[in-house]
């Protein structure tokens, strides 16, 4: 018989303003098995966990129910606090009558009814808890990091300082990612790649990091301390060994119409190619669709020019096997496609470019070598027209709900730059609201418009029309003056939304890491656990978790860097104790559990059994608990009722649907 | 059982809801007060894979009037698997439930994620319209425990 306190948090007025929490606290008393009941302001405050303890040791309690907060939210506080007063954690339960009933019920009589019921299902199921005990387990100390743009290369960086060896893996031919496109960054004005270069560099030459470029991830099993990661190592068809970057191949290479997707497909690349001159590593990568020797069997001009005999056309893909203790997702972010907004005509002119390639034509290194110019006939424009939010904050389902951050600060940038360099060009940006929150980014704006002239139009642009002397109309609406704008512009640029990496939809399945609707990845707490993804042992960098700017993406770098240094620092793990349990007595051996295991964690074992006096042995269900992550899906398949879940056992289940239904 | 005409009928419904996504998608509609009727009970199970038929068919012989079962989208689960079992082993039986009495509409499995305080807020509130509409479920109900 279990002796339980209950204890009705008021949490300040969240609680208390809608659940008559003495009534929950008087009823709980009427409850089988209860001895104790409370109430108090705050709970989880140190006072709260006082009384908790308090009333263990003086009324010699076994089991505890928190009326509170989301379990989520402070079950491991409650269980930290029963284990101090001496007893086990597991014989604490949680009713959640915060978020699943104050917050969302108005009527206090009704809210203070479920409040009651909730207590009574907690109560059942304490009644039923059995302590639990946690095993170990062990944790391999290296990293994995997917993504190599900035927030994964500073992620790698701040783990291999603190001396665990990390693998970055990267799906193009060269880390980098997103920020080695952009020319300039905002507020500053700093040369992209002046300062991300150094880091490539540092990167590949620190000894505890190992780059697998054009590789990607293909299988993730294991968890939290103990991931085993398979990576496809995509044939380069260079020996990347051999190759000494010297760039012979790429320029003797017959096969030039590719599009380069490092410039946005503003102009071709070779066959053969390194996506841009700084690229990490600096050996190339034969695009086999392309290739003519690939596609013919003829030319292999490349292995004739290579001094170093490094071509390869027989390599292969290789599967790399290897170990982790922790994971850290750094997929980044790719633009929109704008088939949807057809009114800016970005498919029908060459000059309704998107951002992101306007920063490739401002780029030295770029398609025009910085030369601001008109893709369409390479003449300079004099009439600029920004449109902002194209596809962000969109209602319907065109575009993306969010608010994509960064698209307000490059486009100021971006007009500044312009006007700085080009004095005679006028721009205009049409805008929904300027966003600028952010160390020096409103002053940065305001350069922008009193320093620059830029000249900023409040309101949405309808309609861009391609004309027959290759002018474009930009017919918009100013909400300030109350009119509506036609200009004839040169060139338009559109702030495309920003929108999670493709590949991110597969990678969160693999690592069963959650995804919101908008495929960004969603982190354990939005405040308190913002770079830890609900699986334990994967970490969130930059994009993927959310829109954000370089500033931002690096400290988040380097915070998901420290939540896994803390977990790889770590020599054991406790695990969860709430696994499956086999009752040798009721199995039959059938197999099905170990069929449905997600984690092969169940195996057969040939046991003496002794049935009520019959002694004989017996192929029965074994549970690897280092294994069981305890999903239960063994507990349901089972046929004779043999499998239970502790912690959430049929009869804890069905004792909480009993005290609901009551 | 005798149902006053005047009295408001507020259904007993029992939701399932996982502890990764649907459950933590209940505690989003909590924190941003999305509120659904009080007549909703939420139940915490690992995995939607660990609701074992047994404990719906319980909660309607007690005298639930619905049960709901929600998970992490396909896909999505959390242990990888669960919700494919979960969603088969739903279909079976709310068929079986529907040919002994027990209406489709007293039984649903819906996806919410995580992020979806929204979707789980009004799938409540559209669930508890449906079981308001359908009355108090009189099958399946322990005849022994009625006056």
């Amino acid at each position: 018989m279990q002796r339980i306190g209950v204890f009705v948090c008021h949490c300040g007025s969240n609680i208390a303003a809608t659940v008559d929490v003495k009534k929950v606290a008087e009823m709980a008393l009427m409850e089988q098995g209860v001895v104790h009941a409370e109430d108090y302001q705050y709970m989880c405050s140190e006072a709260g966990q006082a009384k908790i303890a308090q009333a263990i040791a003086e009324k010699g309690l076994t089991g505890i129910v928190v009326c509170s907060c989301s379990p989520r939210m402070h079950e491991a506080t409650f269980r930290t606090c029963a284990e101090r007063a001496g007893i086990n954690p597991y014989m604490v339960e949680i009713a959640n009558i915060r978020e699943h009933c104050s917050w969302i019920h108005k009527d206090i009589e009704e809210a203070t009814k479920k409040a009651v019921i909730l207590m009574r299902a907690a109560v059942a199921k304490v009644n039923l808890n059995a302590p639990l005990k946690p095993g170990e387990s062990r944790v391999t100390k290296r990293a994995l990091v997917i993504g190599g743009g900035i927030a994964g290369i500073q992620t790698a960086l701040d783990i291999a300082d603190a001396g665990y060896p990390v693998d970055i893996v990267e799906k193009t031919p060269s880390i980098g990612g997103r920020m080695s496109q952009l020319d300039k960054t905002f507020p500053t004005l700093d040369c992209s790649a002046c300062i991300l270069t150094p880091k490539m560099v540092e990167a590949a030459a620190h000894e505890n990091i190992n780059i697998y470029t054009y590789s990607e991830v293909e299988k993730v099993t294991g968890f939290v301390g103990d991931f085993t990661v398979d990576i496809r190592k995509k044939a380069r068809s260079v020996d990347m060994d051999k190759c000494t970057g010297c760039g012979a191949c790429q320029e003797k290479c017959p096969s030039k119409r590719t599009p380069s997707e490092f410039n946005r497909g503003l102009n071709n690349r070779t066959a053969i190619y390194t996506p841009f001159a700084q690229a990490i590593p600096n050996v190339p990568v034969i695009d086999r669709d392309a290739c003519i020797k690939f596609k013919t069997g003829k030319c292999g001009l490349c292995s004739t020019v290579c001094a170093a005999g490094a071509i390869d056309y027989e390599q292969k893909d290789e599967i790399i096997t290897e170990k982790y203790g922790a994971i850290v997702v750094a997929t980044g972010f790719d633009v929109i496609k704008l088939d949807n907004y057809d009114e800016y005509a970005y498919s029908q002119s060459k000059d309704v470019i998107t951002s992101l390639e306007l920063e490739r034509i401002m780029n030295a290194a770029g398609p025009t070598k910085g030369h601001l110019e008109r893709l369409s006939d390479g003449k300079a424009p004099k009439n600029i027209v920004f449109v902002q939010c194209v596809g962000s904050r969109c209602s319907d389902n065109r575009g993306k709900s969010y608010c994509s951050k960064i698209c307000c600060m490059y486009t100021a940038k971006h007009a500044m730059l312009i006007r700085d360099k080009y004095p005679d060009v006028n721009v205009t940006v049409f805008y929904i609201d300027v966003r600028t929150p952010g160390k020096n980014f409103d002053e940065f704006y305001r350069r922008a418009v009193e320093e620059y002239g830029v000249n900023y139009v409040k309101g949405q642009v309808g309609k861009v029309c391609p004309e027959p002397d290759g002018s474009l109309t930009v017919y918009g609406s100013d909400l300030i003056d109350n009119k509506q704008l036609k200009i004839s512009a040169d060139m338009v640029v559109l702030a495309a939304a920003i929108e999670p990496s493709e590949s991110v939809r597969k990678i969160a399945t693999m690592l069963t890491a959650s995804i919101d609707t908008n495929n960004f990845l969603t982190e354990a707490h939005p405040k308190l656990r913002p770079v830890e993804s609900p699986t334990a042992g994967v970490f969130l960098s930059g994009v993927c978790q959310g829109p954000k700017d370089i500033p931002e993406t690096v400290s988040q770098a380097g915070a998901a860097a420290v939540k896994a240094i803390g977990l790889l620092a770590k020599d054991k793990l406790m695990t969860n104790p709430c696994t499956a349990k086999s009752d040798e007595l009721l199995c039959n051996g059938c197999s099905q559990c170990a069929n449905v295991c997600p984690y092969g964690a169940i195996s057969y074992e040939e046991k003496q059994v002794n049935d009520h006096g019959i002694r004989e042995t017996r192929r029965v269900a074994v549970v690897n608990n280092a294994l069981c992550q305890g999903c239960g899906a063994c507990t349901v398949t089972c046929p004779s009722g043999a499998m239970d879940l502790q912690g959430f056992s049929n009869r804890q289940i069905t004792a909480e649907v009993d005290a609901i239904c009551r | 059982m005798p149902i006053n005409e005047n009295e408001e009928f507020r259904p007993k419904i029992v939701a399932f809801c996982c502890n990764w996504c649907s459950y933590a998608g209940a505690d989003l509609a909590g924190s941003c007060r999305l509120g659904y009727p009080a007549d909703v009970k939420i139940i915490r199970v690992p995995c939607s894979c660990r609701v074992n038929p047994m404990f719906i068919l319980r909660a309607f012989e007690k005298g639930a009037d619905g049960v709901i079962m929600c998970g992490c989208h396909p896909g999505d689960c959390h242990y990888s698997t669960g919700n494919y079992y979960a969603r088969r082993r739903m279909t079976l039986l709310f068929s079986m439930l529907d040919y002994i009495g027990v209406e489709h509409g007293r039984t649903r499995v819906e996806w919410v994620s995580a992020a979806e305080g929204v979707k789980f807020s009004q799938t409540m509130n559209e669930f508890v319209e449906k079981i308001r509409s359908l009355g108090k479920n009189v099958r399946l109900g322990d005849l022994r425990c009625r006056n």
